[in-house]
């Protein structure tokens, strides 16, 4: 019988391998249980989860509560625009007061990197990061991870390039310690100015050539250019960030080889990807949405059963 | 019905009990051959009540009924020519009643049903009833599948007098009083090298 090591899941650094493997494995039973006629498991009856969104999500919090749903979990959520925070409330106090109605398990998204983790530390529950700043988004890079996995039959091995916004984004950095420690080769592609600058003390290299990039690869993992976190301009606008770092059909049909192109979401189309790839043969896009309830399913199963009555 | 030999008798073991309480003892309930004599018997009484098994399903429950569904299944299929069998497989762990009140999580097994319940008469196969709880969990999850027209139970062995909830096999193989600090071990030639049920006492 294996178990997670953690009590909470603030980020993928925090978890091992072995985690990593554990959580896919059950999401695969997971995903089997959202195919059938009645998706839809008792095992978290006497489990509440609240779910704390201090920042504007659609996908990740509708996935979240679905997960929670099929596996018959007590549920409430609020986002930070119709609470307290606004009338000056700490997030402590927010959370405790939370807890103060029997609350077993948070699912937060907080726009300051770190604040799951420093949640994790003061109050009396199990806490699922589902997004910190520019820190990470474990749950995307496992969802991640699942689907290229799916697609190409493991992790190991592959050769995986992340393109776009790599400075600002959680998915860019969950995904990159998520893939090397499955034993996968990353890349990241971009506008120089959105690459951290000390990037290669990851074990991760710059391809500037978003074309040479593809060739390299067997699946690109497109990010989203998140216009309200460039509080500068990073680059002169987004047509000639189209030119270089936009993936058209064009560009695929000239590659030697098929790769599978992914994207988190939301989209911006027309910008750091083309409808007709967004909708084309190569994307799993929709598939990953899909896995995401399966793999967010078997990461608050797995979380749960380490509550102790 | 050749294969009906009374072999529905209760065996007494008690007498194990006086054996060394710090050692682990073993005794065979079953050997090979009669495990053999046994699973042709249930596999007759399964023809003798489904004919044809059109209308049938056999369910083995993860993660040990699965062998015994799988022997019975080749037994209808290579003995007695039943062509149109429909076999699945059934994980419990989601919808067990004990989620986080045992001390390590539960592994989960693939379920893998390939066609809808919805009217059909379907046959639980389970190695050991022992509490009745795990049944009771497949019956639960069975329903994400559909409605069936009759449910059964199958068991090769029948731990009675154990019972915690009112659950009782359709077609058992062996029925044994076994006590609660023993266990019944089921073997099978393709998992763990020799068909043979065994009951174990704990010292």
């Amino acid at each position: 019988m294996k178990e997670l090591s953690v009590n909470h899941l603030l980020g993928i650094k925090y978890i091992n391998t072995n985690d990593i493997n554990l959580i896919l494995e059950t999401a695969d039973q997971f995903k089997e249980v959202i195919n059938r006629p009645i998706k839809k498991v008792p095992s978290l009856r006497d489990i509440t989860i609240a779910n704390i969104f201090f920042e504007n999500s659609t996908r990740t919090k509708l996935s979240f509560e679905l997960a929670q749903k099929r596996l018959s979990a007590d549920v409430m959520s609020f986002s930070s625009a119709q609470s307290s925070v606004k009338k000056g409330e700490t997030l402590i106090d927010t959370v405790n007061n939370i807890l103060a109605m029997k609350v077993d398990m948070v699912v937060m998204r907080h726009s300051s990197p770190g604040a799951a983790h420093f949640l994790s530390q003061h109050v009396k529950a199990s806490i699922v990061n589902a997004g910190d700043g520019a820190h990470e988004h474990p749950t995307q890079a496992l969802l991640d991870s699942y689907t290229i996995r799916e697609k190409l039959g493991e992790v190991a091995g592959k050769k995986i390039v992340i393109v776009g916004d790599i400075l600002h984004s959680r998915v860019a950095l969950s995904n990159i310690f998520a893939l090397q420690m499955q034993g996968a080769e990353v890349k990241v592609c971009g506008p120089k100015t959105l690459i951290p600058q000390y990037i290669n003390s990851l074990g991760v290299t710059y391809e500037p050539n978003l074309i040479k990039a593809l060739e390299w690869c067997d699946v690109a993992n497109m990010l989203r250019v998140q216009n309200e976190r460039l509080d500068v301009s990073y680059f002169p606008n987004t047509r000639e960030y189209t030119q270089q770092f936009g993936l058209t059909n064009e560009i695929l049909n000239n590659l030697n080889k098929k790769i599978v192109v992914m994207h988190p979401g939301p989209i911006n189309r027309g910008v750091e990807i083309t409808s007709d790839v967004a909708d084309g043969n190569h994307s799993v896009i929709l598939d990953q949405v899909e896995n995401g309830v399966a793999v967010r399913m078997a990461v608050i199963y797995l979380l749960a059963s380490k509550i102790k009555n | 019905m050749i294969f009906a030999i009374a072999f529905d008798n209760v065996i007494e073991i008690s007498y194990i009990c006086s054996h060394n309480t710090h050692n682990m003892s073993q005794k065979t309930l079953l050997n090979s051959k009669e495990v053999n004599i046994i699973l042709h018997r249930l596999a007759c009484q399964l023809i003798e009540k489904h004919l044809d098994f059109s209308n049938t399903i056999l369910i083995g429950i993860q993660p040990r009924g699965t062998f015994l569904a799988n022997r019975l299944s080749q037994i209808l299929k290579n003995d007695y020519q039943v062509s149109d069998l429909k076999l699945g497989f059934l994980d419990i762990t989601f919808f067990r009643d004990d989620f986080r009140r045992n001390e390590k999580p539960f592994e989960a097994n693939q379920t893998q049903i390939e066609f809808l319940v919805e009217d059909k008469n379907v046959v639980f196969i389970d190695d050991v009833l022992y509490t009745g709880r795990s049944i009771r969990a497949a019956l639960t999850a069975i329903q994400s599948f559909g409605r069936p027209k009759s449910i059964e139970l199958l068991t090769l062995i029948d731990r009675r007098f154990s019972r915690d909830l009112p659950i009782q096999p359709d077609y058992r193989g062996r029925q044994v009083d076994a006590i609660n600090n023993e266990k019944v071990l089921v073997k099978w030639a393709e998992n763990d090298g020799e068909d043979a049920v065994y009951i174990e006492v704990k010292g």
